[in-house]
């Protein structure tokens, strides 16, 4: 083996510039992979951790035919006090659950005393809700994050912050409805300032249970969502299909289900920029693939019909046509060896020069997020088999050709 | 015990409808350590009767004994095998690897087709480079070296293996005179040191003097011409 590695090396370098021409478009092929599936994975996982960590958690839990209406932000589709402690019960019981937090979420009048506007609001036990969220104090941009906030204290989203001219420390009003109907109000002080994201509540304030349960006269333990968050997000399907069969066997007195249960996926808009993002990088991979594929099959069909008379030769001196087709295959392996080591090695040196030089980008509402591109070893060591595979694959019709060709006919080729 | 034995040999060539009997039912026996020159005009077949015996193309008819072993009907594996061991060839464009060097050139049976340990493989080129008067230019390619000496690394080639036989066609057609003679007295040497027979087609009939044994081809048949069928001792 290692003579025909030696042979077919030589033969590479009998036209140095073929040789060098083919490698690099492999090795452009190679980078162009590695460089999108480490910037767009780093993009994807990124803005995956914003959402879950700070924002949706991994699996949600909501009374059945609360997320339909969700936009209405209804009261009477919370969950009441006893469903909320059987689903602690199962929570509890769940090894993969790392921690769980209840939000009541709420619609209100926003006052500063001048003027008037409509928030939505999540209402939280700040402890719960930073163990389950632990992203969630990186989106505080003015005011203190330590403790996200205490009774009284109000976390607004940026958008109202900025249209109502409201600061940290300056007080204001809440007006809202109770399931009732009844109107109540009181007075908070602004704690901080949240940076908006994208997806389903990336604009809402943040307040404290209690006082949600005071404004809005919630004399039980009423919860709208529970958000959950596992230990790894890679158990979220195993997890979500055993608490799917717990919760699906609660049911009320008409015998309907009373829970309803969601992965971030189904929530969040982002999941479909996540597949297309998948789907993107397939498309590359199949680009890479024909790359290779064309390359070494034109550089190896050209290699073969150049050397016609050697391999009369070679066969003609006693080289069977294993060994023939060997040699060839060989020359291909290792031109797809060589793009795949320098492009691996160029796609390296670029992930680290834009770690080192921090760009940052925008998405949506969001501005200045930085990117930090890296790469798994697994999709490292994908990418190198994928192209030695097809650069193999691509040597091989014209390795069969040469060694089924007739010595005689062979020699006598000019 | 006779080298080569070829009894009633056909090649019958069909192209279509066409059929071209290259060769029609030769006899004729080569003994060992023979020097030996198939002599007659173009298309007589004198190239067809030497790739038969180099088991590079099947006989179609009658049958072909050579170094003990009937090659009439052998598989590709077996013939690859059978010329590796058994058959060196020379040709007339010397057929050098050009990425190789003087030294890999005739290391390359040795590499690829038998296997020498490194040892051995060393000591046996060493000795055919020297043979062939050639040492100094081992690392040389050959783009860098002459007709007439690619012409003898390709002779100590076809002699590295230690084979029986090397079959030589028009080994001397792209050299000039002078070249030639050194060439196919070298070949004569070569044939003393390592009592090899050598069979060599020729127009040349200065070539052809050279010649222990002459066997003429036309029409695909041997001629009479000396005292045994088809072969001539000079």
């Amino acid at each position: 083996m290692f003579n025909i590695l030696k042979m077919a090396a030589k033969n590479l370098t009998r036209y140095r510039r073929r040789t060098f021409l083919t490698t690099m478009l492999i090795t452009l092929g190679v980078v162009a992979v590695l460089l999108f599936v480490s910037v767009s994975g780093s993009f994807k996982t990124m803005m995956i951790g914003q959402i879950t960590d700070s924002m949706l958690g991994h699996l949600q839990v909501h009374r059945k035919g609360y997320l339909a209406s969700i936009d209405s932000l209804p009261l009477n589709k919370n969950l009441n006090q006893k469903q909320v402690k059987k689903l602690e019960e199962i929570l509890r019981s769940e090894e993969a659950v790392e921690s769980y937090t209840f939000r009541i979420k709420l619609g209100a009048m926003f006052s500063n005393y001048a003027e008037t506007t409509n928030i939505r609001l999540n209402a939280v036990m700040p402890d719960k809700e930073l163990q389950t969220m632990p992203l969630l104090g990186d989106r505080i941009i003015e005011g203190e994050k330590e403790g996200l906030l205490k009774k009284g204290e109000i976390l607004l989203p940026e958008l109202i912050a900025k249209g109502m001219k409201v600061k940290v420390g300056d007080t204001i009003v809440l007006v809202a409805n109770n399931k009732d109907g009844s109107v109540n109000g009181q007075s908070f002080l602004v704690r901080g300032v949240l940076e908006g994201i994208s997806g389903p509540g990336g604009r809402d304030g943040i307040m404290h249970l209690e006082d949600a349960r005071s404004l809005l006269r919630i004399e039980e333990m009423e919860v709208s969502e529970v958000a959950i968050r596992l230990k790894s997000i890679d158990q979220m399907e195993d997890v979500f299909n055993g608490l799917k069969a717990q919760l699906s066997s609660m049911t009320n007195k008409e015998g309907k289900p009373v829970f309803e249960l969601h992965t971030w996926e189904k929530l969040s808009p982002f999941f479909n920029i996540a597949k297309m993002i998948d789907l993107m990088t397939l498309f590359i991979k199949v680009m890479l693939v024909a790359i290779v594929l064309v390359s070494i099959m034109n550089v190896m069909i050209m290699a073969v019909y150049e050397r016609i008379n050697e391999i009369g030769t070679i066969a003609a001196i006693g080289t069977r046509p294993g060994k023939i087709l060997a040699l060839f295959v060989t020359e291909g392996f290792l031109l797809g060896l060589l793009g795949t080591i320098s492009g691996t090695i160029i796609s390296l040196i670029g992930i680290t020069a834009m770690n080192l030089s921090k760009l940052t980008f925008n998405f949506g509402r969001q501005t200045g997020l930085e990117l930090a591109p890296t790469i798994d070893a697994s999709d490292i060591v994908v990418t190198v088999l994928i192209v030695i595979f097809i650069a193999v694959l691509g040597s091989l019709q014209p390795a069969l050709k040469a060694a089924r060709m007739d010595p005689i006919a062979a020699l006598r080729h000019v | 015990m006779s080298l080569i034995k070829a009894m009633q040999l056909e090649k019958t060539y069909v192209t279509g409808d066409i059929e071209v009997k290259a060769i029609r039912g030769v006899d004729f026996t080569i003994e060992p350590a023979s020097f030996v020159s198939f002599i007659g005009p173009s298309g007589s077949g004198k190239s067809t009767l030497l790739n038969m015996i180099g088991c590079l193309d099947p006989p179609t008819g009658g049958k072909l004994i050579v170094a003990d072993q009937d090659i009439t009907n052998l598989a590709r594996n077996q013939a690859a095998d059978f010329r590796g061991n058994t058959i060196g060839f020379v040709f007339q464009d010397f057929n050098l690897i050009p990425v190789l060097t003087v030294y890999e050139n005739i290391e390359y049976p040795l590499l690829m087709v038998q296997k020498w340990s490194v040892g051995d493989r060393k000591k046996r080129v060493m000795s055919l480079l020297e043979a062939v008067g050639m040492a100094d230019q081992a690392d040389k390619y050959p783009s860098q070296i002459s007709g007439g000496q690619k012409q003898r690394v390709a002779v100590a080639r076809a002699l590295v293996t230690n084979a029986k036989l090397v079959l030589a066609d028009e080994p001397t057609a792209n050299l000039d005179r002078e070249t030639a003679n050194r060439i196919i007295s070298m070949m004569k040497t070569m044939r003393d040191e390592f009592q090899t027979t050598f069979i060599f087609s020729t127009h040349d009939p200065k070539v052809v003097k050279s010649a222990e044994v002459i066997f003429t081809i036309e029409d695909g048949k041997l001629q009479k011409n000396g005292s045994e069928v088809g072969g001539t001792h000079v």
